[in-house]
Formats: structure tokens, sequence, C-alpha cells
């Protein structure tokens, strides 16, 4: 794409006016026959389609309260209007939180609803047309699916729901999406998204453990497919990969080894990420998820930890224990699953690891709070933990810490611009302008406390910063990973010493 | 019995029976529905006291709107707390004797006559001024704002400019109530209120009224945030069994 334009970050954020149909041409890649039947999906768009889409919609609803209750219950009240992340950045009024359910709300009011039925110009309800399903083909791939909105809307709508409803539905009439219905074929044949195959993994891993000697001289193992070992660490692929993530893995080597723990990757579960679940399909969310539980019986390991991936921790989180539960053969004292921040910070309170804070002296950092992990999970046992878990880790790294203005950290972080399956290159200009709020914010706080880096805790994040940085003028590696930075900091070997 | 008594007595057992049932019908498809996986918004209380408390500064004090915007809060809370008051100051006219609190309320039925109007209409404004409103606002959107109002309108006539007979009022309603038919007092003001709130109760039921009870189900709302602790299973993740396809 040559026509991109990043947004110009001014003072502060500001609320654009409404300009209609600016992002009406950005729209992922239609996924190829051949990936549609990998996945059991049609390969093309149906014989009569139109009505299949209106009653797997009727289906979806009726297997899903939210799904009926946020169809039912928005009354347009505004609130959402300049929440989303890629309104603020585009100003196409479909990006609009509650204008983009109304895309499906009034497919469903027309035909599920009285007032639609029979008044449908009265609550804008409108019959299921191509124009219509090419609308959503557009919309709901403009929607990283982060909450933000569901936060704000006195009645919890959750935009996710329905995008992933409407994802369902196209890929159900034959209209799936490339880029995530290849990553899930890529998981189902190779293992992972990134379609690293076992060997590959074995010699990275072996790699990683030579490069760590060198730098430490301490040997630390990085294992994969070690039968009896305590933890099995289930990891974004992109973490055996590029940087900033390996910085990361490398990093959660290094606690485990700290810790005298033994771990274990799984070639059979060498990804934590999830596709499923953007592309709302129940039974992939179970299927790629189960490969974690056969993993976890098959090495015969009593605790499963979850590297560094936003959505993945949320799957993990939020839908481990209903997806592939009960865990009776894990070691119900500790938490099930753990995140590795809460692995981390657990031996940090026990004085258990020690930190080289100056190590890390040429950074100043800030925290990005991943939207999935953010909003839709949890660490430690109290509410909230998931926001000073991860930084009580960054901080026990870094001397120099600055939090980002809170309108935007927290449970109101502004997504990175990238997930829910929209990391293609073909979004580029979407991603773009959807991470100017987050560059807004983050550009404040380099110019108030000259911060340097951005740390996150999410493989999206950190692939799309990694991309959209420059765009803004910063430094590709501003972005790191926690335990990167964990990384840097750690001592190894004797603690008292 | 007049034709207004008649016409207006059987509007009102067709509004409060479309009302009840079509409420009822709704409460019950959404009590049924499954929700299958944990959604709740992050940070979610973790108990179930914790949610109570969740919903209950929800549905008070609105407390995720007033996070969303001030104005739309400050009117949408005006307006829905003087319709509350105005809700049960209108019991006097259903219960004998009045239950003990509603003669309390005339201290501030002062206020919600005229405050539910001004909420009503600020939260109007904004369909017109802010224009990522005006986009997202339909026809019934309107009309619906139109129908309050209009109920608020013609009730404060009657307060302040053509006052009407409440104790025949009165009357003709508990008639209502005990098939013993009284005639209706053909105040014009009197009969437009009647007619706009038997409309509020007929499409309650089919319109976004619906997010009254609507918000009680609320997943992201509702939930308990304890999906670690205990396994949560319901509609299609019911039907998940592990045991077996692990092969263990």
């Amino acid at each position: 794409m040559a026509d991109i334009e990043t947004p110009v970050l001014g003072e502060y954020q500001v609320i654009p006016h409404i300009k209609q149909d600016t992002m009406a041409g950005s729209k992922p890649y239609i996924a190829k026959p051949e990936v549609q039947a990998g996945m059991g999906f049609p390969k093309e768009l149906v014989p009569d389609w139109e009505n299949v889409a209106v009653k797997k919609l009727g289906d979806l609803v009726s297997q899903s309260r939210a799904l009926q209750v946020f169809l039912d219950s928005c009354v347009k009240c505004g609130a959402c209007t300049d929440k989303c992340h890629y309104y603020l950045g585009t100003s196409d009024p479909k990006n609009m939180p509650v204008a983009r359910q109304d895309l499906l709300r009034s497919v469903y009011r027309r035909y599920y609803t009285f007032a639609g039925k029979f008044f449908p110009k009265l609550v804008g309800a409108r019959d299921m047309t191509k124009d219509v399903l090419d609308e959503w083909y557009t919309y709901f791939h403009q929607c990283s699916q982060c909450r933000r909105c569901s936060v704000f809307c006195p009645y919890g709508i959750d935009t996710a729901e329905i995008s992933m409803a409407a994802r369902e539905i196209m890929d159900t009439v034959g209209q799936g999406q490339k880029y995530c219905n290849e990553i899930l074929v890529k998981v189902y044949t190779i293992g992972n998204n990134l379609g690293l195959p076992g060997p590959a993994l074995a010699n990275t891993l072996e790699g990683l453990e030579e490069d760590v000697k060198d730098d430490t001289g301490v040997d630390v193992k990085y294992p994969v497919d070690v039968k009896g070992a305590e933890v099995l660490v289930v990891t974004p692929s992109a973490d055996f990969f590029a940087e900033p993530h390996v910085d990361g893995l490398i990093g959660y080597g290094k606690v485990f080894h700290a810790a005298g723990v033994s771990w274990t990757l799984s070639s059979h579960a060498s990804e934590a990420g999830n596709f499923g679940m953007f592309i709302g399909s129940n039974k992939d969310l179970h299927k790629v998820a189960k490969r974690i539980r056969e993993a976890a019986l098959d090495l015969g390991v009593k605790r499963i930890v979850v590297g560094e991936c936003g959505h993945a921790w949320r799957v993990a989180y939020s839908f481990w224990n209903t997806l592939i539960g009960p865990f009776d053969f894990l070691d119900q004292r500790y938490p099930i699953p753990q995140h590795i921040c809460e692995f981390t910070y657990d031996l940090i309170q026990r004085n258990a690891l020690k930190f080289d804070k100056s190590a890390n002296d040429d950074k100043v950092v800030t925290f990005h709070d991943s939207c999935n992990v953010a909003r839709a999970s949890r660490m430690g046992n109290m509410p909230g933990g998931q926001f000073i878990i991860p930084r009580a880790v960054v901080r026990a790294s870094v001397n120099k810490f600055f939090d980002m203005a809170p309108e935007t950290i927290y449970e109101s972080t502004f997504c990175c611009g990238g997930g829910g399956g929209l990391l293609t290159d073909e979004l580029l200009d979407l991603r773009i302008k959807g991470t100017a709020p987050r560059m807004q914010a983050f550009k404040e706080v380099v110019e108030e406390h000259g911060v340097t880096h951005i740390a996150a805790i999410c493989a999206i994040c950190k692939a799309q910063f990694t991309k959209v940085l420059p765009y803004y003028k910063f430094p590709m590696d501003t972005i790191q990973s926690v335990h990167g930075l964990v990384s840097k900091a750690i001592r190894l070997g004797p603690v008292n010493e | 019995m007049s034709a207004v008594t008649l016409i207006y007595a059987l509007l009102f057992y067709l509004a409060t029976a479309i009302l009840v049932i079509g409420v009822t019908r709704k409460i019950f498809i959404y009590a049924r529905t499954p929700q299958p996986l944990k959604i709740p918004t992050a940070p979610a209380p973790t108990t179930r006291v914790g949610v109570w408390m969740r919903m209950a500064r929800e549905v008070t004090v609105f407390e995720s709107l007033f996070k969303a915007n001030k104005w739309t809060w400050l009117f949408g809370w005006v307006f829905h707390l003087c319709l509350a008051v105005e809700l049960l100051w209108h019991l006097r006219y259903f219960t004998e004797p009045v239950w003990f609190f509603v003669p309390l309320l005339q201290w501030f039925i002062v206020f919600t006559g005229f405050g539910m109007v001004a909420g009503l209409l600020g939260l109007w404004g904004r369909r017109f001024l802010v224009d990522r409103v005006r986009y997202i606002s339909n026809l019934s959107d309107h009309l619906m704002l139109a129908l309050l109002v209009g109920i608020g309108a013609s009730g404060l006539s009657m307060k302040y400019l053509a006052r009407t007979d409440i104790v025949s009022l009165k009357a003709f309603f508990m008639g209502l109530m005990t098939f013993n038919w009284q005639p209706l007092p053909a105040n014009p003001a009197l009969l437009v209120h009647l007619t706009l709130v038997a409309t509020l109760m007929i499409v309650f039921p089919v319109s976004k009224l619906l997010h009254a009870p609507g918000v009680f189900f609320s997943p992201t709302r509702n939930q308990v945030d304890n999906a670690r602790e205990k396994r949560w299973v319901a509609g299609w993740s019911a039907k998940i069994d592990n045991t077996k396809a692990a092969g263990n």
C-alpha cells in the first residue's frame, strides 16, 4: 500500500468528527478454497448463502446469552462512540463500536424481532444482502476484539462477541479470512501459528542455550518434550523467532533456572495463541486448546505456565478450565494455568531472584497493558492483579519506570492496533491508524519523562509495535518483552553469593 | 359508562398484558439462553457478593456510563432517577392505603417532573448536536424520546396548568384492578398522558427499553471472575468431555 498516511500526533488525544467511508476500502484477503477446506468451511460462497447466514445468526444468538442480551439492549446512548482506537485513528463512523454492532444488529432485527419484521425503516433493520455481507467483511475485520468499548457501555455490551459471531457466520457461508484461517491450518498441520516444525524448534532452542552460555557463562536450559518436567511452558511461537519476543523466552528460561524448577516446552503444543477465538469458532477454540491438555498429560507435568501472549492468556485464564478442564491431574497448590509474570512475581516476593537493575539503566520504561490481559483475564488473587503484577516484574528489573496517562492504561488501555486477527500486511493502513491513540499516550511520556522503551506481554503487541513504531518516528526496538527486561537484569547463580 | 372510559379501560388491560407477558417472555429467554464461556469485563469481582455490588452500582449510579461520558451520564441519570421517583409517586393511584414511603416523595416531586423532561431534552439534544450520536440515531430513537417527553410534559401540564380530578382517576385505576369499572375523568391532558403511557407499555417488550431487564443478564457484568478456581460450563461447553478424548 503506497498511500498510507500516518496520523499526525498532536498535543493530546482529540475526538475526531466523523468522516464517512474513510476505511471502506480496508479489508483482509479472503481465504483461498484450499484453506477453507482445511478448516472444514465451505470453499466459496454457498448457494442460498443469505438464508444460511440468517439461520446461523439465529443459532448463535440462541446459544449465547451475551449475544442475545447485547443485540437487544443497546439504547444508542453514544457512550462507546469515542472509545475505539480504530474510530479515533480513522474517523470512519462504522468504527464506532455501536455502529459496528449495528451492522449485525440491523440484520438480527430484520429477521428475529417484531419491530424489525414489521417496521424495518423505523429501527434501521436491513435485509441480508451481498452489500451487507461485504460491509461485515470490511468492518468486522477492523475490530481487534479488545473490549475497550465494553468497559464504558452501561450494559456491558462487548463488541468483540458480536465481531466473533459475524466472523463465524462469514466462515459458515464460505467467506473466511485468509490470515486467521491459514494460521489455524498451520496449527493443525505443523503445530504452531508460524509453522515451525518440531526439529527446527529443537535447533532454535539449542542455539539459545549456546547464546545464553556465551552471554552469562551459565548453563541455562531451554528444554523441549522432556517427560516428567515439573512445568509445561506454553508460549506464542513468535517467542522462538524474532526480537523482542525471543528475549522474553530467554528470560523465562533464566527465571526457571534461578528458581531451580524443571520445565519443558512441547512440540505438540508449541503455540499458546488460539485464533479459534478470533474467528468466533467454538469448535476451533476447543480443538486448538485441547493440544495443551494432551501435551500436559503426555509429558506428565505438574503445572502449566503460559508465556507472554495477550489473547492466549485470555483463553488460558478464562476458557481453559471450561474447554480442557478439569485439571485434576495437575498440582492444585498452584494456579492453573499460571502466567509467567505470576511465576516470576511470586519468586520476587519471596526474594528468590536477584536483580541488577542497573543492567537496564540505558532504558526509561513504560508498560503497555495488552487488551486481552487487561480486560479479559486476571493475574494473582485480587481483581486488577493483571495491572499490578507485570508492572512489579518490570520495576524489579529497571530503575526508571513511568506509566502513561491513566485514561490509556489499566482497563482503559488502548489496543496496539493489531490484535484480533488483524496482524496482516494488507491491513497495515488500518494498523497504523489504529495504533495512533497508543502512540499519542506514548509520545506524551517520551516528551515528559524521556521514556525510551515500551514493555509488553503480548506477541501480537510486540509484532505490531515493531512494525508500526517507525511510522511514528520511534525506533523499532522501542518495544521490549517484559521478560526481556528480566533477562537483562537477573543475576544467575546462588542468590546469596 | 362512557366510550372514553371503555376505550381506556380496555387499552390499559391490553397494555398491561403486553408489557407483562412480553417482558416475562424476554426474561425467560435471557435466563434460558446459556452463556458457555466466562467473559466478565475485567477487572471483575471475584465473589458473588462483589458481583451484586457491581450490578448495584451499575443500575443505581450508572458506573460505566459515568466513566464514559459525563454529559450523557448527567442527563441519563437525572432522567432515570426522576422517572423512578415519579413511578413510585404514581403508586398512590394504585394502592389504598398508599404505601408508607409514598407521601414522603412529595418533597421530591416538585423537581422530578421537570428533571425528567430536562434530562430527556439533554439526551435528545445530543442526538442532534454530537455528530457521532446523530450518526447512530434511528427514527425509533427520536420517537422514543418524543414519547417520554410527551409523557413528562402532559404530566406537568396537569400539575401546573389544567389540574385533573385525581380522586376520580384513582377510582378509575382501582376499579380496573378490581374489575369494578369506574368513570375516567375526560381531561384532555390526562387522556394524552394515559395514551402515551399505554403506548410505552406496549412497545416496551419489542424495543430498546429491554435494556432494563437486559442489564441484569449481561455476562460481562454479572459473571464472577473465578474461572481458574471453579470450572464453568453451560450450553455447548457443558457437552465437552475431555476425559475420554485425552485417552488417559
